[in-house]
């Protein structure tokens, strides 16, 4: 193989493997938006409390990281019932500008309150799977980068098989389909709401814990958040296999951008090649990849 | 089976809708209510059915019950656990869902997934049509196979009492004929009652047992279907019958008004 092909071979190896990690907190985005219609603007910072939450659990001594994890998730579920009841479920029926901002306020709260409650300076997790390189081919990853891919493709197969077969999974769609209809079918809406919610905490836990254990946990980890955007509308703001797709494009892109575009420019077009991707796509199909197209019967 | 008494609805809780309606709904029969557009009727069904509420609409005064239980001021979805389901007007289908995942979504309320099984084999069995839709997406179904789906969906939570909301809305004569049809081996079969909402009186009153007839968010004549179809009133202005054959004038629309009083 030539060094050509295998330099392309493993951008795209690294690339993909971070995407699937974009992937993982798109997906928690995607399910909220699905069900409820809300757009969360707080993703990155769900993805921060969860990571912070984490290294606390882990602070105390002969915590098994095990039992942290199932802490930030049971954590992350309450935080997210909580926030349905507390802050959505009045807004209910309001403008969707209503929700979006309320999200907005929730994110700088979060931005605001965590390092306030868990102190400021940038904490290491580290995770038990040592720092040793996995040669995969030509590239070799970071092991926490192959297991965020791996985490990410769990909750993926999880997720679709959730929505496609289980009876919970196809009165979720109903309920993101016609909310009205759904109730008169004697779906609990808000219940429905609710577990939407929480099971964007689920993802955000574990996003928190790959994350923070390939960053650092402080609160520069919620950035992570922005990449949810061009993940999703790639992708499709409602599709569980659109922010997989969507989110391995951005990866690999990004891994691109950087091989090829930051030698002559002297870097950074990692960071925004991404968006001009999104602007692009927005251009030719708004709906995104695999996004819910409207059904117009004529 | 259910009794609505005396109610009233006022949306945004100012602007009274329903002005003291009773309706009777018999067991095992078809009642129908017949009324032009805006007369309240599907402000009646959805008081009943408890979706009033997302609307920003309340019922005010009255009584709404079910056997013997109260259902006014329940949530929907609490209602349709009780046995009483509503199929809206315009089919209103889920749209993104196959139609099988559509019948699923409609039998939530059942807490064995055999029953639903069960179920969507009943459903079949009265829509062949579905079966062979069963995969397709929903939103891509022809009209009178949305019409059968949306019945069909309602039918798997079990109901007692089916709301039905113009289902000829925008259907061919034929289909129409079809799913009226159905709808009449429902009720026998499965001893469904069925409080059914049309445009389309002359259909409506061949298959209802009761009826009703709507104005201005009152009822203004009620009787048995056969005695309504021979109502002069009703032949005039609902089934579109001219006595004697002569043109009508506005005046004679106007005597409406001055008749409806020794009619009821």
């Amino acid at each position: 193989m030539s060094e050509e092909l295998e330099f392309l071979l493993s951008l795209v190896l690294s690339g993909a493997s971070i995407g699937l990690m974009y992937s993982l907190i798109a997906l928690g985005f995607v399910l909220v938006y699905k069900a409820t219609d809300a757009i969360n603007f707080a993703q990155g910072e769900f993805v921060m409390l969860a990571g912070l939450i984490v290294v606390v659990a882990l602070s105390f001594e002969s915590m098994p990281l095990i039992v942290a994890i199932a802490i930030v998730v049971a954590a992350m579920i309450g935080f997210g019932f909580g926030l349905e009841r507390v802050v959505l479920r009045p807004l209910l029926g309001r403008p969707v500008v209503a929700v979006i901002m309320a999200t907005i306020g929730l994110a700088a709260i979060i931005r605001g309150l965590g390092p306030v409650i868990f102190g400021k300076e940038v904490r290491a997790l580290s995770l038990p799977i040592g720092d040793e390189p996995i040669t995969l081919g030509p590239a070799s990853l970071p092991p926490i980068q192959v297991l965020g891919a791996v985490v990410a493709v769990v909750f993926f197969i999880a997720f679709s098989w959730f929505f496609k077969k289980s009876r919970m999974g196809v009165a979720m769609r109903a309920v993101a389909d016609n909310q009205q209809v759904a109730q008169a079918m004697g779906i609990n809406v808000e219940r429905y709401f609710a577990l939407a919610w929480a099971m964007a905490g689920i993802v955000s836990a574990l996003g928190g814990v790959v994350w923070g254990a390939m960053l650092g946990v402080d609160v520069q980890l919620s950035l992570v958040g922005l990449k949810v955007f061009p993940v999703v509308i790639l992708g499709g703001l409602d599709s569980i296999g659109g922010a997989l797709v969507g989110g391995l494009i951005v990866g690999i892109v990004e891994s691109l951008a950087a091989g090829y575009l930051d030698p002559y420019v002297g870097g950074g077009t990692k960071d925004f090649a991404p968006y001009v991707l999104m602007i692009l796509m927005l251009m030719v199909r708004p709906y995104g990849i695999f996004g819910r197209r409207q059904i117009e019967r004529v | 089976m259910l009794a609505i008494n005396n109610i009233e609805v006022v949306y945004d809780r100012v602007i009274l809708v329903l002005k003291g309606v009773s309706i009777a709904v018999s067991q095992g029969a078809i009642t129908t209510l017949l009324g032009a557009n805006g007369a309240g009727k599907t402000t009646t069904l959805k008081a009943i059915s408890g979706v009033l509420r997302s609307e920003r609409g309340e019922v005010t005064k009255g009584t709404i019950q079910l056997g013997e239980q109260r259902i006014d001021g329940m949530r929907a979805h609490e209602v349709t656990r009780l046995g009483l389901v509503q199929v809206f007007e315009g089919r209103r289908v889920f749209e993104n869902l196959t139609t099988e995942e559509n019948l699923v979504a409609g039998g939530h309320v059942q807490p064995q997934s055999a029953a639903v099984k069960q179920g969507i084999e009943l459903v079949y069995s009265y829509f062949p049509r579905l079966r062979e839709r069963r995969g397709q997406v929903s939103g891509y179904l022809s009209g009178g196979e949305q019409q059968m789906l949306a019945i069909g969906r309602a039918l798997m939570s079990q109901p007692k009492v089916i709301l039905l909301d113009e289902p000829s809305l925008g259907l061919a004569p034929l289909l129409v004929e079809e799913i009226f049809g159905i709808v009449d081996r429902l009720v026998k079969q499965e001893k469904l009652s069925v409080l059914l909402v049309e445009q389309n009186a002359t259909m409506a009153l061949a298959v209802a047992d009761h009826g009703y007839v709507m104005e201005n968010g009152r009822i203004v004549l009620e009787g048995p279907a056969a005695k309504l179809r021979d109502n002069s009133d009703i032949k005039e202005f609902y089934l579109g019958l001219n006595e004697g054959g002569g043109r009508k004038s506005y005046r004679d629309t106007k005597h409406y008004k001055r008749r409806k009083r020794w009619l009821s």
